[in-house]
């Protein structure tokens, strides 16, 4: 076996095997071994798969057939389940939506895999790329770190639980679910990708269910409910690609779309397009999707870190910028970068109104997210590196804030900002860290806000007027909100404040540390990165490479990232000048209670909160404009799609037609492709209803199947026999069409 | 001529800015305080006032409210200085832009770091200030982008047009924040002139002795590349003319600003950000449509 099949499949199998354990693990030392042996064995292995395959090139494996299919129905049989659980679980906790989606996706992926699929040959069912490779480590890196984590915090959380400690299947799905993702960022059958799709639906439902308080089970139906909408989507997206287009993977999908689309058929390529697009908005959670999200926020903090920054909500960005060469100024193109960006700007100003530090999380992931996939939507070799790049430090900056909240949650008593006043003296250590994160989110010289300077530029270039002018304004919002939570953990009350970080975990801090290192590395390593990593992959992708920044700029940025990392990793906070109270609108009486000597005489306390500018950037109004905007984006590009899908549905029976015609013709037999099978048999129907008798009498051709074998034979056989160039010709004449 | 792969006129515009840029940012400060003066009928103090101030604030006793609060003084001074090179080195105008926002954070982190209400309320109010004046910044660099092809501000020194002919809106829109960027009334929200207002004197308030001359110098550092982006509109390949064209246009625009904030009371924050929000959107998207057009 090739040893990249091998590395795949031990990246998919060996978290599935440690989750089978940690399922009937009950022992508290137990589990943290296996958790912490099984976590560092996943990272060595996405490291491992990145030295061995770091490559311009796009390595393609071919399974062996028994086995793949095997594979497929094992699939299948996978899916079928799933369904079934969520049918079960639905039934159980009455959410009747939830059972008519199941029972819809169930028969849908029943038919994909038993009527569409089945006939479609599959040539290359994995492959590594650079980009899957950068997933990989994302996943395996940060995801592992994450799982690690979570048995400090998971320990603390069960001790405040009152019900049955459900650890076992936390830990064990949150295994599986990396085992789904790696399956995602590897698979080119895209029935297999289906399959791990929807795996990582049902992990994430039962995650944030864990607690199985009521709000839990809404929300984790809620999370359910939309993102069965987009597993539908998904299979219809393969049941038309698999029916019209004959085709069952990533690359060949991506390769018939361009050739239909260069061949002035872009039309009908758009159903799939923006089925897959719909697909990756709802698990990317972009607007009008996003309140699952925010809903999965009452899942234990791991939880959370997980679904936003290695896994779930990536899977969605993923697909998108898998088929961003396909997009750009198409219509699909056009709704994922102005859903997107919509997304990103009403998200940012709606987490301007939130106290709550994990729901400010939320709604900037969601924002993120958004420009992420308005630069898929924009798919310039300048935009995906954009998308990349804020892909990965999102990836490991939002994990370390995640973590972080957390961790101040377990120590503080609260999640909200207004309760992290003053974390600089109570959690000096942990306070530099979440300082670290917040920054490295919004602020040159880190990663985030390099790569937007790269999403404005491609905008530019782009000439969109309504990508860049929602950029401006969203990125002005993602100063206010970040900022003002910063300037709260970094004020300084000069009171005795007890230092209330002495009992976090060690595994806690061990993640921590991991995730600060990595935000803070991967905006030093930038330029190598990107020039190593991403550069390559877009010249693959685009045939240019480049670097959209220029590497000087990078160079600067990455001094700066570094300094200004060591300081706020190293400065101890105290001074040799003389410490002066802080001027209280009138005279002090007790300097760390912040009680001073108002004007009618009596004792006043000072309070401040941050502001959160509710009458304008007011939540529901946000959102409410933003499912505005992205339905009405949705709807219409569909109804334009059906429209004009139904306007060329004589083109689609011609596909139809021309494939029928092409399985087992000697073209197929002499591995000729397709689309070129197709353009000829384009040509030649016409000709051919014009002198069917004449064609009948004169050469004894009975059907347009003979017609195509005929040519074929003039063409490629008589051609190489005598040498002439006749047929040259009609083949240009062929390919004009 | 290059030095280590930098053109000559790269190193005089950093040294000029490292070295002059002072300078003239406190007589533009003592020239503000006398025209101000005399606008208001008062006789007003010397030119030279701001720098005796700068003296004797370093000459105070070393007292602080805490122990960070002089890092992010100094941070902020750095970036605002380093901000000015990247642009008088002619290089790439997004990266000032950014580089100087760092900057202004650090400025907004020393005054929250003090938890003092007044400092705290100005902090808020600062990092307001920068939601309100960031859109319109990020469209003159857009436009700039889409007018010439580049962010780079050397390449204008060879443009045929100066930029105000490709962005004649944005550079209004830009006049428009320029006025927030420099804390001029109306939109002197942030810190107060004098202490006996509401905010006392804001988000400096708890500054006091050799930190308070460091951001007194980091403002002088900020009014000269401001007005260098004022001039980078009207620089084109016109040799020393147009150097002289964009030192007048940038002190009209100085004199300008005074007249303005001698003239208009205080906004509230809302009509702060609610107004210049609407000029950026106005303007940019007119200019920028515009520019798709010639």
């Amino acid at each position: 076996m090739e040893i990249g099949i091998a590395t795949i499949a031990f990246l998919i199998l060996f978290p599935v095997l440690v989750a089978l354990m940690l399922m009937f693990v009950r022992g508290d030392r137990a589990r943290s071994y296996i958790t912490v042996v099984g976590a560092l064995v996943i990272a060595c292995g996405s490291i491992f798969c990145a030295t061995q395959f770091l490559s311009p090139e796009t390595h393609v494996y071919a399974i062996d057939d028994g086995v793949a299919l095997f594979i497929d129905y094992a699939a299948l049989v996978i899916e079928v389940g799933l369904c079934l659980y969520i049918f079960v679980k639905g039934v159980y906790y009455k959410k009747p939506l939830a059972v008519v989606l199941a029972v819809i996706q169930l028969g849908l992926a029943a038919y994909l895999d038993l009527a569409v699929a089945h006939d479609v040959n599959v040539a290359n069912e994995l492959y590594i790329d650079n980009f899957s490779i950068i997933m990989a480590l994302i996943i395996g890196i940060v995801g592992s770190g994450i799982i690690v984590y979570g048995l400090g915090y998971m320990r603390v959380h069960e001790a405040h639980n009152d019900g049955p400690d459900r650890r076992p299947i936390f830990f064990s799905v949150m295994f599986a679910f990396l085992g789904a993702m790696f399956a995602i960022v590897f698979s080119n059958a895209l029935t297999w990708m289906l399959c791990a799709w929807e795996i990582t639906t049902v992990c994430s439902f039962a995650l944030i269910g864990y607690t199985r308080t009521k709000e839990a089970i809404d929300n984790s139906f809620l999370q359910i409910v939309l993102n069965l909408i987009g597993g539908i989507a998904f299979s219809g997206a393969l049941v038309w690609i698999g029916s019209f287009y004959g085709v069952m993977e990533l690359d060949q999908f991506i390769a018939t779309t361009l050739s239909l689309a260069a061949s002035g058929m872009g039309v009908i390529t758009y159903a799939p397009l923006l089925l897959f697009s719909l697909a990756a908005f709802t698990k990317a959670a972009q607007m009008p999707f996003q309140s699952w999200l925010l809903g999965a926020m009452v899942a234990p903090t791991p939880t959370s870190a997980l679904l936003h920054s290695s896994t779930m909500v990536k899977a969605g960005v993923f697909l998108l910028i898998k088929i961003s060469p396909c997009l750009g100024f198409t219509i699909p193109g056009f709704l994922v970068m102005t859903v997107g960006i919509a997304t990103f700007l009403f998200c940012a100003l709606a987490a301007i109104s939130q106290p709550n530090a994990k729901r400010v999380l939320a709604y900037s992931t969601i924002s993120n997210l958004g420009l992420i996939v308005a630069c898929a939507g924009v798919g310039s070799d300048g935009a995906i590196w954009a998308a990349i790049f804020l892909l990965i430090f999102h990836a490991v900056a939002k994990s370390l804030l995640f973590l972080c909240v957390g961790t101040a949650e377990h120590h503080i008593g609260s999640r909200n900002i207004e309760d992290m006043d003053d974390l600089f003296q109570r959690m000096p250590r942990l306070a530099r860290l979440m300082a670290i994160g917040i920054m490295g989110m919004f602020i040159a010289p880190f990663g985030m806000l390099v790569s937007k300077w790269a999403a404005l530029q491609s905008f530019a270039q782009s000439e969109n007027v309504i990508l860049l002018m929602l950029l401006v304004f969203g990125s002005a919002a993602t100063f206010m909100f970040w900022t003002k939570w910063l300037g709260k953990i970094l004020a300084i009350a000069n009171n005795d404040a007890a230092d209330v970080e002495l009992t976090v975990y060690r595994s806690e801090w061990a993640s921590l540390g991991l995730m600060t290192v990595l935000t803070v590395g991967c905006c030093i390593g930038f330029p190598l990165i990107s020039v190593s990593v991403v550069a390559p992959y877009l010249q693959t992708m685009f045939g240019v490479a480049s670097n959209a920044i220029p590497i000087g700029d990078l160079w600067i940025m990455a001094v700066i990232a570094l300094v200004i990392a060591v300081i706020f990793l190293g400065f101890s906070g105290s001074t040799k000048k003389r410490i002066a109270p802080v001027y209280l609108s009138g005279v002090g009486v007790d300097e760390s209670a912040r009680t001073f000597r108002n004007s009618f005489n009596g004792v006043s306390a000072a309070t401040q909160r941050n502001w959160y500018m509710g009458d304008i950037f007011g939540e529901k109004k946000m959102v409410l404009i933003g499912l505005v905007v992205s339905l009405t984006l949705i709807f219409g590009s569909f109804a334009f799609v059906t429209q004009s899908v139904a306007a060329e549905s004589e083109t689609l029976a011609g596909i139809t037609a021309a494939r029928d015609s092409y399985e087992d013709s000697l073209w197929e037999q002499n591995d000729i492709d397709f689309n070129t099978y197709q353009q000829y048999y384009e040509y030649y129907r016409q000709y051919w209803e014009q002198n069917k008798d004449a064609l009948r009498q004169s050469m004894g051709i009975e059907s347009m199947d003979d017609l195509m074998d005929t040519l074929f034979i003039q063409m490629f056989v008589q051609n190489a026999a005598s040498g002439t160039q006749d047929s040259g010709t009609s083949g240009s004449e062929g390919g004009n069409q | 001529m290059e030095i280590f792969g930098f053109s000559i006129w790269s190193i005089i515009g950093v040294i000029a800015f490292l070295v002059i840029a002072p300078f003239i940012g406190c007589i533009l400060a003592g020239l503000d305080r006398k025209i101000t003066a005399g606008m208001q009928g008062r006789v007003g103090p010397k030119l030279l006032q701001p720098w005796w101030d700068f003296r004797k604030l370093l000459a105070k006793e070393d007292a602080t409210v805490n122990g960070a609060q002089d890092l992010y003084v100094w941070l902020y001074l750095i970036f605002i200085v380093l901000s000015g090179m990247v642009f008088f080195a002619g290089g790439n105008f997004l990266l000032c832009v950014f580089i100087q926002t760092l900057g202004a954070l650090f400025f907004i982190l020393a005054g929250y770091s003090s938890r003092s209400p007044y400092a705290d309320l100005g902090a808020e109010r600062e990092t307001v200030q920068v939601m309100s004046y960031e859109p319109m910044v990020l469209l003159v660099a857009i436009g700039m982008f889409m007018a010439t092809g580049s962010f780079y501000v050397a390449d204008l020194l060879s443009a045929e047009m100066p930029l105000v002919r490709y962005l004649p809106l944005i550079f209004i829109g830009f006049l428009y924040v320029l006025t927030i960027k420099l804390r001029k009334s109306p939109f002197d929200i942030s810190m107060a002139q004098h202490a006996h207002q509401e905010i006392v004197r804001g988000i400096v308030t708890e500054f006091s002795g050799r930190t308070l001359a460091l951001v007194e110098l980091s403002h002088w550092y900020e009014t000269i590349l401001f007005l260098g982006w004022t001039g980078m509109f009207v620089v084109w390949a016109g040799g020393w003319v147009a150097g002289v064209v964009a030192v007048v246009v940038a002190l009209v625009i100085w004199f300008f600003e005074i007249w303005i904030d001698n003239n208009f009371a205080r906004f509230k924050w809302e009509t702060m950000l609610r107004s210049a929000w609407w000029v950026a959107l106005v303007a940019g998207t007119v200019n920028i449509v515009y520019l798709l057009f010639i």
